[in-house]
């Protein structure tokens, strides 16, 4: 799991390539986004609906594939599997991790913005 | 193109927006799949990109909105996913997904698959416009071909098929296939059919028939025979065809008073002639088809048989023993034979054939190429009914006239006088409604002075087989010998009021005969004597008959009148 990057920096110098001068506001986006996703988790979480959980885990998954942020993706993964799996007991201690890493990933997207 | 992107993921979508815009496409967004759904209504984009898994309504329920929408418009469905498992991908394009796209996305990717939708797009449209074209440009040629029908219907009507000594069948189905079958009376009594087969199908082949039903129907109504409508056919069809069309077909005159059938057979299955004790005789074709020999190697000998009330005359096109059962095979001009030896005596050859087809190819309805026609030969009075159509006016037309034509020499062999002595007589409003009657005795005249005047022929002759073929084995032996020889017709018409009167003398270069009651005192075969039959037949239908020289001339007075005409008042 370590192996994994944090950052995909030829994934994100692409997007920079492609959005121009769009970029910080895609980051802004992206960052605004994942934080309501993120919300969306923990009220899933302590619901202990499974199915809410899967649906909005897979959709952050997309959107860190996607940013160039792997690690965070495949966290996201983990939990997906959880929901579909209807396994919330190792839920809470996963959601912290997905927390530290999105606080990582948006403290480094924002000194690439710079 | 136009593309609609729905995706719930803001980033998301802002950098697909942004890549395919970029590529230099039109895009439409929305953030779920109803809004997907309301975008499409009002924009109606070419291609479509869904995620799978959105709010308020998912990819899967939104493509499957779309396409419904969509109609027979082809709208390409591409899922966006991250799914990961196969049977979840399989699972969109059961939704009625075309494609999916997996994040992260891949410029390369994204614009190989929008160009290839795009290329399919167009092939897509082309086919359609292709599509209506063949649609518009079918609907077309069958409002032509209803038209087309109706005109031909109008010249090579139905003629006399419908009486009830024909049985017939020709296919309703298709407009133009190439077959004709036309019949017709002839004035003074008698019944010409033509089965015609034309190379080809569709316009072709209905254009080819046009012609030969004007000729059939319009030289019929003159009087003209057998051989000379086949003649006449051969010609025209001749100059109108290109090379390699032509039509094969047969021509026959069935004449119930002489008792004789004329048959002309050139490229159709053999015909037959069904006696009534069981006898059958094959009519093979003896001829090329029509349209194939230019008029100076045409040959319209005809075939001549004896026929008796009872007996039958089946003609028929090769899509009648071509016919094929679920095997491909063919039913075969033998099994006409088996069919026409093994037909009882109540038994109808047509029914019994058109048993057999169906028999044979398991089909009600047999192919739509194949005519089969089966005329029963009837006893027939001397004169047909007189049908007067309705009345024209006196006024119009010659009323006074008189008029001498003489055939002479070779020319009576080889040429018949009476259509163009009909015509004359036609000119004359009152006589055009009774043309039978005046074929009938302008016919018996000619054919008395020619074959008892001018060849001496006995028609005793003809009441017995060996003599039947004699006679006209003579007729035609001795036809070649005419020389010096003439008919001469003298016709006088007087218009007498609402009515006129017709004379019609002939005379023949013969030695004529003894008196009328010393030839019936003492019956010879020497030819001499008038024929019996044939006089009874101008006394019925003129008003004087006389008989004057040495026999070689006969007189004939005919009236004719104008029914009254009037309104029927009623108090």
């Amino acid at each position: 799991m370590s192996d994994i990057p944090r950052l995909d920096e030829e994934a994100l110098a692409e997007l920079q390539d492609v959005m121009e001068d769009e970029f910080g506001v895609l980051i802004e986006t992206y960052l605004a986004d994942s934080r309501t996703r993120i919300s969306g988790l923990k009220e899933a979480v302590s619901a202990g609906d499974s199915e809410r959980l899967r649906k909005a885990a897979h959709s952050l998954k997309g959107s860190c594939i996607n940013i160039g942020a792997p690690k965070l993706g495949n966290l996201c993964f983990e939990l997906e599997v959880l929901g579909k799996e209807g396994r919330l007991e190792g839920a809470e201690h996963l959601l912290a991790s997905v927390e530290q890493e999105f606080e990582e990933v948006a403290r480094e997207l924002e000194s690439f913005n710079r | 193109m136009n593309l609609l992107i729905a995706e719930d993921s803001d980033g998301d979508r802002m950098i697909l927006a942004t890549l395919l815009r970029r590529l230099g496409h039109q895009v439409y967004e929305a953030s779920d799949g109803l809004e997907a759904v309301a975008v499409f209504i009002k924009f109606e984009p070419d291609i479509v990109l869904l995620d799978a898994l959105m709010p308020t309504m998912d990819g899967m329920d939104a493509a499957r909105r779309i396409k419904a929408l969509a109609g027979t418009r082809f709208v390409p469905v591409i899922f966006i996913t991250s799914l990961a498992s196969e049977r979840e991908q399989a699972h969109c394009l059961e939704a009625g997904g075309d494609d999916f796209l997996l994040k992260p996305y891949s410029r390369v990717i994204l614009e190989a698959k929008i160009n290839a939708y795009s290329r399919m797009l167009n092939l897509h449209r082309s086919v359609m416009q292709q599509r209506d074209q063949i649609r518009t440009q079918n609907e077309q040629m069958l409002a032509e071909q209803r038209m087309a029908r109706r005109v031909f219907d109008n010249v090579a009507h139905t003629g006399c098929l419908d009486a009830p000594n024909i049985r017939y069948h020709a296919s309703p189905l298709s407009i133009f296939n190439g077959d004709v079958l036309f019949a017709a009376e002839r004035p003074g009594g008698g019944t010409l059919i033509f089965l015609g087969d034309f190379t080809g199908h569709g316009l072709p082949a209905a254009i080819g028939a046009m012609p030969v039903a004007e000729v059939f129907y319009g030289m019929a109504a003159k009087g003209f025979g057998a051989a000379d409508l086949v003649t006449e056919i051969n010609q025209k069809l001749r100059n109108i065809l290109p090379v390699g069309m032509f039509c094969c077909g047969a021509l026959f005159e069935a004449d119930g008073k002489q008792g004789t059938i004329r048959v002309w057979n050139g490229g159709l299955p053999d015909g037959w002639l069904v006696r009534k004790n069981g006898e059958r005789l094959a009519i093979p074709s003896l001829h090329l088809p029509l349209g194939v020999q230019p008029p100076e190697r045409f040959d319209s000998t005809m075939e001549l048989f004896t026929s008796a009330p009872g007996d039958y005359v089946v003609l028929m096109t090769d899509g009648f023993p071509e016919s094929c059962d679920a095997q491909g095979d063919c039913l075969g001009e033998n099994a006409v034979r088996q069919v026409l030896a093994e037909i009882g005596p109540d038994d109808h050859p047509f029914d019994a054939l058109m048993a057999r087809l169906q028999a044979f190819t398991g089909h009600p309805d047999p192919a739509d190429d194949m005519t089969l026609c089966c005329l029963e030969v009837i006893a027939q009075g001397a004169v047909s009914e007189v049908t007067e159509s309705a009345p024209e006016s006196a006024l119009s037309g010659p009323g006074s006239w008189h008029c001498v034509y003489e055939v002479r020499d070779r020319a009576l062999a080889d040429f018949n006088p009476l259509p163009l002595l009909l015509h004359i007589c036609m000119e004359v409003p009152g006589l055009r409604r009774r043309s039978g009657e005046v074929f009938t005795l302008l016919s018996e005249l000619y054919s008395n002075a020619l074959e008892h005047g001018v060849l001496k022929l006995s028609s005793e002759w003809k009441k017995s087989a060996e003599g039947f073929s004699l006679y006209y084995e003579e007729r035609m032996r001795r036809l070649s010998e005419t020389q010096g020889h003439h008919i001469r017709f003298t016709l006088d018409h007087e218009p007498l009021g609402r009515a006129g009167r017709l004379r019609i003398r002939c005379e023949d270069s013969g030695q004529g005969f003894e008196p009328k009651e010393k030839a019936m005192n003492a019956p010879t075969n020497s030819g001499h004597e008038y024929s019996g039959r044939g006089m009874g037949i101008l006394k019925r239908l003129a008003k004087e008959v006389s008989i004057c020289g040495s026999g070689n001339c006969v007189e004939i007075v005919y009236d004719w009148e104008f029914p009254a005409q009037g309104v029927i008042t009623s108090q």
